[in-house]
């Protein structure tokens, strides 16, 4: 397996995702089209651009299932609407019950295209787990992303339970005392057939990945760090530099789980000071974060991380 | 009994209706709130997380409109003043447990800021497409009271109302606000505590040996026990005897059933609110409510001007409705014109309480903003023809 660093970052490294640079570009032909009124800044968008890179490279088409979220006001209104593939926006709860319903019927009409839940992270952590859940269950053969941007950025910046502790929101005025969830350690125990997570600032594990995921079935599940200038309180051109820096100090591990077993590590953090993180997003109250305590939980949850990839490539040699 | 001061923030203020009706449930004595996003609702959620700490007061943003609505009836039945906080999508998610509660009689207070609908419909715009759902939302018979403020300053005086209709009756109670009055901001008069009545949860006399959850002992709801006081008793959304047992049959269905909804209809005359102006001699009366009524009222002044009798009727509760007055003014007027912003929902309780001794017409907006005045004065012109 090869190696390579991230060029312009200078900390952490990505495996197994090496290839040409392509330049991302946002066209007519794009699933995500100019003019589109989101954030500068805005994570999700990125994202989008990926996606439909990664689908124009697998030779894909797709239909976008999307509940409440940012990505639905991304839509925007005729004439000006930024999507270029189908999109059916569900209920809040609903995106993979809605999917479950599309999916299952392109299958049993035999027909292709890829049908993808695009949902924020209110919609996967919160009020739509219970769907999400049951459509890992079942295995339905659909793709599940996650943008998590750890906060209701459609209703103005409250809390969810993917903000991460300290954050203050809207309705945390005082700093969220709570965690944040494990979306991704529950998607593994369910045992779907992939589970990986997604940074901006590292595209080539992210095309990747995405590839991967284009070319098997069942319920394929990504979590994707999504910077929210809006929500984070951050300046719009650090956003790629904040999820690298979340990569780098252990905050956001890079990785992959195959059926709820298999696990590798795709970029072994350098455990940069976290404290820089925090500093240029002011949902942080600043110094009341112990950047201390945060690296060495994110470095205990890395070594568990780091053990399961050792049992399974140990099961798997 | 008089307001605990703590939550009582006395002052003139400048505040939206949403932050208004924040501060009314704080005033009220409600020290548990628990919500989940959404527009156009969110400030009044926000606010609360903003002043609970300081007061002592619990706010739990929750998973889902499901959950904030269970929370609040299991606050509820500690004996803390509890709401929940909503708009069209999240207000059907909660119905069932609404249901719920009015099947435990749990008191409680359920704000739902309307916005157009149907479904995702306008999240940043009005409606008043939620009135017939507030009543009717959940499966069932039961009944329920429902308030509509049409300024910020009534949002805080009806959502104290609420809390305390909610507990005489033991129901839930709906504070119907809609987009309009929720952001729009004007001064709002908050009194001191002692100024503020507000109604405790009347709690049982009888020791836990002899205390039955639904025992009328004379009165026309229930006593209350707090859960964590050392009584033992069972509640339940099954059809339930006195001692909050379920019972399967025809009987205790009657009973049970037949209660919950005879405690709200045989005591609407002290629930029913409205107000009247010019009805005297009027050919037509306009009836309206919420923000729609200060529209509603500079047409009727502007119709009184060009010399036409028209008076006017506002609904301060929607529910129960004013069935006596309508049915009373039905006698002596010509005809009712009925301006919602919906196509066409209160009008059909204007019409049945009128039960053609009057005619009725609507003028309705499908949401999005309100009626332009003019047209209403045209409706009230066609209406007096």
């Amino acid at each position: 397996m090869s190696s390579s660093s991230v060029a312009d970052s200078g900390v952490g490294t990505v495996t197994g995702g090496p290839g040409e640079q392509k330049p991302i570009v946002c066209s007519e032909e794009c699933l995500l089209r100019a003019g589109n009124t989101n954030c500068g800044g805005c994570g999700m968008s990125v994202g989008l651009t990926m996606l439909g890179r990664a689908l124009a490279e697998a030779g894909e088409t797709c239909s976008l299932v999307i509940p409440a979220c940012c990505g639905i006001v991304t839509a925007g209104g005729f004439p000006t609407t930024a999507y270029n593939v189908p999109v059916v926006a569900s209920t809040f709860a609903s995106s993979p019950a809605f999917a479950t319903g599309v999916a299952s019927v392109r299958d049993i009409n035999d027909e292709s295209g890829q049908v993808i839940c695009w949902a924020g992270d209110g919609g996967t952590y919160d009020i739509g787990l219970a769907t999400l859940s049951a459509a890992a269950e079942r295995n339905e053969n659909l793709i599940y992303i996650c943008y998590d941007n750890e906060i209701y950025g459609n209703t103005g910046g409250q809390r969810s339970s993917a903000t991460p502790p300290g954050a203050r929101t809207t309705t945390t005025p005082g700093g969220k005392s709570e965690g944040k969830k494990d979306i991704m350690g529950m998607m593994a125990a369910h045992g779907v057939p992939y589970a990986a997570t997604l940074s901006i600032a590292h595209p080539e594990d992210f095309a990747r990945k995405l590839a991967t995921a284009l070319s098997m079935d069942g319920l394929r599940f990504f979590l994707m760090h999504s910077p929210c200038p809006t929500g984070w309180k951050s300046e719009p051109q650090d956003s790629v530099a904040l999820v690298r820096l979340a990569v780098a100090s252990g905050l956001f591990p890079l990785y992959e789980v195959w059926d709820g077993i298999r696990y590798e590590l795709n970029a072994e953090p350098d455990w940069t000071d976290p404290g820089e993180y925090f500093r240029r997003q002011r949902r942080f109250p600043p110094g009341q974060i112990d950047t201390d305590a945060t690296l060495r939980e994110c470095r205990r949850r890395f070594e568990r991380l780091r053990s399961r990839s050792r049992e399974s490539r140990g099961a798997t040699v | 009994m008089k307001a605990d001061p703590t939550g009582v923030l006395t002052g003139a203020h400048y505040l939206d209706g949403d932050y208004a009706c924040g501060e009314g449930a704080m005033a009220a004595g409600c020290r548990f709130v628990a919500g989940y996003p959404i527009t156009p609702s969110t400030e009044v959620v926000e606010r609360i997380a903003r002043r609970f700490p300081t007061i002592g007061g619990t706010f739990i943003q929750m998973e889902d409109e499901l959950a904030s609505m269970a929370a609040v009836v299991g606050a509820s039945w500690t004996g803390t003043k509890s709401m929940t906080v909503t708009s069209g999508p999240g207000f059907s998610l909660m119905m069932e447990n609404i249901g719920l509660a009015a099947m435990m009689e749990t008191p409680c207070v359920v704000v739902d800021v309307q916005r157009g609908g149907p479904s995702t419909g306008l999240p940043t715009m009005v409606g008043q497409s939620d009135v017939m759902q507030a009543r009717w939302g959940s499966h069932g018979d039961y009944e329920v009271i429902v308030l509509c403020p049409q300024s910020p300053q009534e949002a805080f005086d009806l959502t104290i109302e609420a809390f305390n209709l909610s507990e005489i009756y033991r129901v839930p109670v709906l504070l119907l606000l809609d987009e309009c009055v929720g952001h729009m901001t004007e001064k709002v008069v908050i009194p001191e505590a002692q100024e503020i009545s507000v109604e405790p949860r009347r709690l049982t006399s009888k020791p836990p040996e002899e205390f039955e959850p639904y025992r009328l002992n004379g009165k026309p709801v229930p006593e209350f026990a707090r859960a964590g006081d050392g009584y033992r008793f069972h509640t339940t959304g099954l059809t339930h005897d006195e001692r909050g047992y379920p019972v399967m049959s025809v009987e205790c269905q009657e009973t049970c059933v037949r209660r919950l909804v005879d405690k709200i209809r045989d005591n609407a005359d002290e629930i029913v609110r409205f107000e009247e102006h010019d009805t005297e001699d009027a050919e037509v009366v306009v009836v309206a409510f919420g923000i729609t009524a200060r529209v509603a009222r500079l047409a009727v002044e502007t119709a009184r001007q060009r010399g036409i009798r028209v008076g006017f009727l506002r609904l301060i509760a929607l529910w129960p409705f004013p069935e006596k007055r309508i049915h009373e003014l039905a006698g002596s007027v010509g005809s009712f014109l009925v301006v919602e912003i919906n196509y066409g929902q209160m009008v059909l309780e204007v019409e049945r309480c009128a039960a053609g001794r009057a005619r009725v017409s609507g003028l309705f907006h499908g949401g999005g903003g309100v009626h332009d005045p003019e047209a209403i004065v045209e409706a009230i012109v066609e209406a007096a023809s």
